[in-house]
């Protein structure tokens, strides 16, 4: 019975992951006109791509770090609080809303004329031009992807049993030692799966580039855009698919090697 | 168990239902004759003319929307819904007509055809007129906030990369458009497939990335709505709409010359009611019809005797209704093959990353 189960969701697997990445894969061998052909994969390696590819890991590493270092205390902050349910509705509510329409939201904040300015004025501190550059993008993908880190962060912390904080303030232990040797080791997993969940994604962001930077950053997900919708060349729209496939994976097995419960080697 | 299996079985049993009862719906709909379905630009049509047409003819029209030729071409491609009647631009027209995707307008069965500009459709590639209706035209020009730019003279284009213009731009998100300026800024043309000459319209193009504030697509007219630079180039469409919003803009199309582009009326070869879509071209060719539907959507219209009924000021402004000399400085993309676009938009993406 247990076996039937799975069926629907082997199905699914079947055909909406592995049938769509075989797919990919099998375009990614095909140029414009139709031939099989591997010079998607040697256009990967000129200097456009590889410059992509980096300036998409750059981002995607910024974006990760700093939605990192605001989730972390955050989370704390939010399992010390009493009523931890509301809070964390409250933060996870705006991924209720469609991402479009937040990005929208953002041009109007920070334009020339925008709110932001406009509340710099009342204090007399000089117009900024926040749109069109690399900030505003970080600024607006972190605030994107923050319940996305919060998430795991804040389950890993508020699992962590109180018993041992308490052990190790009796045993002397100062407040940087219990938070370096008992809640960041016990919070590792939930650290490792946050980088996964807002990593990834960020790779291939392509919208927000558009209309927070307006193509000033460009990443591997802009690339892809136009590969299939302007130039209609799903052959090498799909190669570039393939990579950013094989940087997941790679990510992925990186971040989830085995994990150590270092408090128990104490 | 029992309950588990009744939870699964009946999610299961309704959607079915529903699904087999869609198809009878569907069937009845495209079986007879009263329905076509339109596959148009968003915000392309005044939807109150939909009504008017069922009211005329009983034939419903189910609309959709798309937002690029690209999109819309893959769409009537892979079938799924046949489509009665579409709306591409020009160079769609031409790469849809080489992949055998439309059939002939048959003029026998439109009476407003005559309504049309003839200096317009003898602008047309040879042969297009022959698979569609030209809806709507316009051109790319310069969108400028005429306070912030009052010293400058933009009857050139070349006046774009002026140093006061530093990060004042906003650039359409289109290679044609980006590349053809800069080609015309060279008085090349638009057309131009000699690589040489692409790449140094692209070198040409570099040297304007510090001028560029961003290269956007629609919300371009919000923005300048705004005052968020004080120049952009955009299609003369949406020029039209954003100085609606913001007095203090106005709009140009410098004298090297510039692209003229055409939306046309077409149907696809697999439609499913060519008669009900002859009869959709020829209401909105109507020249009652088609100056209101001018009014609400903006654009120029091709349509001489419906721009006859239009106030003056519309039919005398020369920044969408441009006379035959400027018309003659203007040209039309025509489609170069997926190879030459795959070239101009790789330039123009080397283009963007040289933004910063």
């Amino acid at each position: 019975m247990k076996k039937l189960l799975l069926i629907p969701y082997a199905l699914w697997m079947l055909i909406f992951v592995v049938f769509p990445l075989l797919l990919m894969a099998a375009y990614s061998f095909i140029d414009l006109s139709g031939n099989i052909t591997l010079n998607n994969y040697a256009s990967f390696f000129s200097s456009n791509y590889i410059q992509m590819t980096l300036s998409s890991f750059w981002y995607a590493f910024l974006i990760t770090l700093f939605t990192l270092i605001v989730s972390y205390p955050l989370a704390l902050a939010l399992n010390a609080t009493k009523r931890k349910t509301i809070w964390l509705l409250i933060i996870i509510l705006p991924t209720w809303i469609n991402l479009l329409l937040k990005t929208y939201a953002f041009i109007g904040i920070f334009g020339k004329n925008g709110i932001l300015n406009d509340i710099f004025a009342v204090f007399n501190i000089d117009e900024i031009q926040l749109l069109f550059s690399d900030t505003a993008f970080i600024i607006v993908s972190v605030y994107i992807f923050l319940p996305f880190m919060l998430l795991p962060l804040f389950n890993a912390i508020s699992g962590i049993d109180n018993n041992l904080l308490n052990a190790a303030k009796d045993l002397g232990a100062t407040r940087v030692q219990v938070f370096s040797k008992i809640i960041l080791p016990l919070t590792a997993d939930g650290i490792k799966a946050g980088i996964q969940v807002v990593f990834i994604p960020s790779l291939s962001l392509f919208m927000i580039t558009r209309l927070i930077t307006g193509n000033k950053v460009i990443t591997l997900g802009t690339a892809i855009e136009q590969q299939f919708l302007t130039n209609e060349n799903w052959g090498m729209g799909s190669t570039i698919g393939i990579f950013l496939v094989i940087f997941m994976l790679l990510i992925m097995v990186i971040t989830s090697g085995k994990s150590d419960n270092r408090v128990m080697k104490l | 168990m029992k309950t588990f299996i009744t939870l699964i079985i009946l999610p299961l049993a309704i959607g079915l239902l529903l699904l087999v009862s869609t198809n009878f719906t569907d069937d009845a709909d495209s079986s007879s004759n009263n329905t076509i379905h339109v596959y148009n630009w968003g915000e392309y049509i005044d939807p109150e003319l939909l009504d008017k047409f069922y009211e005329e003819t009983g034939i419903k029209v189910i609309y959709e929307t798309f937002d690029s030729n690209e999109a819309m071409m893959v769409k009537v491609n892979q079938g799924g819904t046949n489509y009665d009647v579409v709306f591409p631009s020009e160079y769609a027209v031409e790469k849809m007509i080489k992949d055998d995707m439309l059939m002939p307008i048959d003029y026998e069965q439109l009476n407003n055809d005559d309504n049309i500009d003839p200096d317009i459709i003898e602008r047309l590639a040879p042969g297009l007129s022959d698979y569609t209706v030209p809806y709507f035209y316009g051109t790319v020009g310069i969108l400028y906030n005429e306070e912030a730019v009052s010293d400058l003279d933009l009857t050139t284009w070349n006046t774009l990369w002026d140093d006061d213009l530093e990060n004042d731009i906003l650039m359409i998100d289109g290679a044609r458009e980006a590349i053809g300026m800069s080609l015309n800024s060279m008085g090349q043309s638009l057309n131009e497939t000699d690589r040489d000459v692409l790449n140094s319209a692209q070198q040409k193009l570099f040297e304007l990335a510090p001028n560029i504030r961003g290269v956007v697509g629609d919300e371009i007219s919000s923005m300048m709505a705004e005052d968020e630079a004080s120049l952009a180039v955009v299609w003369s469409g949406m020029a039209k709409d954003t100085m609606a919003e913001n007095e203090n803009l106005n709009y140009i199309v410098p004298d090297e010359g510039s692209n003229l582009w055409f939306d046309g009326m077409a149907i696809p070869k697999n439609a499913n009611n060519p008669e009900g879509a002859h009869r959709f071209i020829d209401f909105l060719l109507e020249e009652e019809i088609a100056a209101t539907n001018t009014e609400w959507v903006g654009y120029s219209t091709p349509n001489e005797a419906a721009l006859a009924m239009m106030d003056d000021d519309t039919q005398n402004d020369e920044r969408f209704y441009p006379d035959e000399a400027a018309l003659d400085s203007l040209e039309m993309y025509r489609d170069l093959g997926s190879e030459m676009i795959s070239y101009y938009n790789e330039l123009f993406l080397e283009f963007k990353m040289k933004l910063d």
